[in-house]
């Protein structure tokens, strides 16, 4: 359906859009309970001690919930800000730049926040 | 090939041409939430970071969840998770085609708004429980 001026330009569908559609929906359905402890794993240990919270967090299953949390939550991230990005930022230069400083944020806090809980699950 | 670059094609009319209206705002809101989060994402980073480098770098974080303000900039957090989380639900609940008349929409929006403070609420006296009353 693309007109000829978009052609030439290059726009138009990528043809990525259901996969990029179900993927929200996935990490929003597996976001739910995730999140939710999230929340109560933080509040329940404000100003508790480190031995304790670390001791909380290295925990196998408390580890495994809070490794898919991360990851779930940043490929949900992605998606939104390409989505509020793509929407909002007309100018082409600025918009790839925004872009791509979205996805690095996604990537990095969710690198991060892996090599964080995978430290403490080896106590290291 | 025409030349269409310049081509005046109608617009349909934008925001400021209607009434504010609360699923509107709801819409914008899902979006603010969203966004915002990416703040949130970085205090969690933090705090799991902190965990892993050591008791020094997370006496400082400690604190700071501790904190008034703190706790507040945790509580908004959680709030907003919430809020986004009710959205979203209410998003998949459309995917399905059900829910789309104007009475549930207007529904799907106080429901939003109260069952995200409530639940919040709820999830924080669950938290300060499970902590002990400290």
């Amino acid at each position: 359906m693309a007109t000829p001026l978009g052609k030439v330009r290059g726009l138009g569908s990528a043809r990525r859009g259901t996969e990029t559609f179900w993927l929200q929906r996935l990490t929003a359905v597996a976001n739910v309970p995730l999140v939710i402890f999230m929340i109560v794993s933080i509040v329940s240990h404000i100003g508790a001690d480190y031995g304790t919270v670390r001791a909380y967090l290295a925990q196998p299953l408390v580890a495994l919930a809070m490794l898919a949390l991360v990851i779930s939550a940043a490929i949900h991230m992605r998606i939104g800000l390409k989505e509020i990005i793509e929407d909002y930022v007309h100018d082409d230069g600025l918009k790839i730049v925004a872009l791509l400083l979205a996805t690095f944020f996604a990537v990095g806090i969710g690198l991060a926040c892996t090599l964080a809980l995978v430290k403490i699950s080896l106590g290291t | 090939m025409s030349n269409t670059t310049d081509a005046r094609r109608p617009l349909s009319p934008h925001l400021q041409i209607y009434r504010p209206m609360l699923t509107m705002m709801m819409s914008i809101a899902h979006r603010i939430s969203g966004a915002s989060l990416a703040i949130g994402f970085i205090l969690l980073a933090w705090w799991l970071l902190a965990v892993s480098i050591g008791p020094e770098a997370f006496a400082t974080v400690n604190a700071f969840f501790a904190s008034l303000f703190g706790r507040f900039l945790l509580f908004l957090f959680s709030w907003a998770l919430i809020h986004h989380m009710l959205g979203g639900i209410r998003h998949l609940i459309w995917d399905t085609g059900r829910g789309l008349d104007l009475v549930s929409i207007e529904a799907f929006a106080w429901t939003t708004i109260i069952g995200s403070t409530v639940l919040t609420v709820l999830l924080w006296l669950v938290g300060y429980w499970l902590k002990g009353g400290a």
